[in-house]
């Protein structure tokens, strides 16, 4: 993990570190996760940070976290660039760079109010097929909603 | 015979077939010709479900008319209980219990997607008699047999799909339907705001079809064999102000006519309202009313495959 010495924070014993997230984005990914604050977590967001590859970027660390598939999707979605090292005893023990899976389940709302998955008292889970990756363009499998751009970063689900 | 595309398969939409299912299906509406004024028992002992969840007249009675002339029975959901349903209970506890009681479920709903839901839950093959704006793939078959018939061959042939493409459900299942062909060229015509939809561009472009769009009927008439009209879909127009913009914004006269190759014929699923000039409909051009009388041979063919029954 390529650690910015500007801006000291200190190392998490076990945990995640979401880097290479575009400058600007931590909030979303925060807001996505649903971490309000109050979870007790010892959390560091760092913006606009230096960095090589893309000139400014943020940083998430988030002690004693685990991310979940869907998690990873949802980054992916609205930081396609983002690595995730996971932390064990201050080392990294494992570190990938997210990618947006073929079919994306439960991560976006479909916009169109009246889609199957909108569909109030239906235990249906909502499934895009991704259609691109550059341009980002996705489309749902009930009702052929295709999104794309900035619309997929508002629709993925927020938990908080 | 019963190792078809069809057999046991749910029928949701036009892109999940390919061009030798629809020449299976229209060489077996052949058979069923024959038997339109006959009882027959190919799906006797069957049990086919009609749950309408939406309003409809025209294809629910050709669905119910196609499956009791197979032999089949039928249970339908219609208006009134699909209204005390839809208060209480999901659409997914409704399709449950039909499944339980048929061996096919027929489905209308207002929302896109309601079917491919459907078919996720049932046992049972589903067939989607119209989800929204999005699919109605048994009109299409009609209409693709329709022109068959008329013209020999679907291939070759220049199109013209004239109306509320946005919105259209049989308008976007002919469109996807004739994908599966050859088309010489294909003219989608429509006011601006009710433009083909994104996802259904897409299709035409991967499936390399000579297409393009335009606003009115008057700049392409010459050219076409087919004119293929729908109605504006008021009840799906979010907006009554937006509905009150495109109200009466286009329709076939006999004017527009004169310019039109002799052989032309014009397709329309049905009910109309204003689109097309009620004196068009003794001419020769009119295709609508024959259109019509095929969609119980259809499907019934259609039913057959599906549950595996020969003619
Ligand atoms: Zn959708």
């Amino acid at each position: 993990m390529s650690e910015e010495p500007t801006l000291v924070v200190s190392k998490i014993r076990s945990g995640t570190v979401i880097d290479h997230i575009p400058a600007g984005k931590a909030l979303d990914i925060i807001s996505v996760l649903g971490i309000a604050g109050k979870e007790g977590l010892r959390i560091a967001i760092l913006m606009n940070v230096e960095s090589k590859k893309l000139g400014k970027k943020d940083i998430i660390k988030i002690e004693g976290r685990r991310l979940s598939p869907e998690d990873v999707s949802a980054i992916a979605l609205i930081a396609p660039t983002a690595t995730i090292n996971i932390i064990e005893d201050f080392a990294v023990v494992e570190k990938y760079k997210v990618m947006v899976p073929n079919i994306v389940m439960d991560v976006l709302v479909c916009p169109n109010p009246t889609c199957i998955s909108n569909k109030k008292g239906e235990a249906i889970r909502t499934r895009f097929r991704l259609t691109s990756r550059d341009p980002l363009k996705l489309q749902c499998e009930y009702c052929g909603t295709i999104i794309s751009g900035d619309e997929v970063v508002r629709l993925v689900i927020r938990k908080r | 015979m019963k190792e078809t595309t069809f057999y046991h398969h749910d029928v949701l939409s036009m892109l999940d077939f390919r061009r030798e299912d629809l020449e299976l299906l229209f060489n077996y509406t052949e058979e069923m010709h024959k038997y339109t004024n006959t009882k027959l028992s190919l799906l006797l002992g069957k049990v086919v479900s009609l749950a309408f969840f939406e309003p409809s007249t025209r294809t629910r009675l050709s669905f119910e008319v196609a499956a009791k002339r197979l032999g089949a029975d039928v249970i339908s959901i219609t208006g009134e209980e699909s209204l005390s349903i839809s208060k209480g209970e999901s659409l997914a506890d409704t399709i449950r219990m039909l499944d339980t009681y048929s061996d096919l479920i027929v489905i209308r709903h207002r929302y896109e997607g309601a079917a491919r839901y459907a078919a996720e839950i049932a046992e049972h093959p589903v067939i989607n008699a119209g989800d929204g704006k999005q699919h109605h793939p048994t009109q299409a078959m009609i209409d693709l047999y329709t022109i068959k018939k008329l013209f020999g061959t679907i291939d070759g042939l220049s199109y013209g799909v004239l109306g509320d493409l946005r919105y259209g459900r049989a308008s976007t299942s002919f469109i996807y339907g004739l994908t599966l062909f050859k088309p010489k060229k294909l003219y989608l015509i429509s006011p601006e705001s009710l433009r083909v939809r994104e996802e259904v561009l897409q299709v035409l472009k991967e499936r390399g079809i000579v297409f393009e769009e335009k606003r009115s009927l008057g700049e392409v008439i010459g050219e076409l064999d087919v004119l293929y009209v729908i109605r504006i879909q008021k009840e799906r127009i979010p907006d009554p102000m937006e509905y009150e913009k495109v109200r009466g914004s286009y329709k076939v006269t006999l004017d527009l006519l004169k310019y039109a190759k002799k052989e032309l014929k014009i397709l329309h699923p049905l009910p109309k309202v204003d689109e097309i000039d009620e004196r068009i409909d003794n001419t020769p051009y009119a295709a609508y009313f024959i259109q019509a009388k095929y969609g119980v041979s259809v499907r019934m063919a259609l039913l057959a495959l599906v549950l595996g029954a020969e003619p």
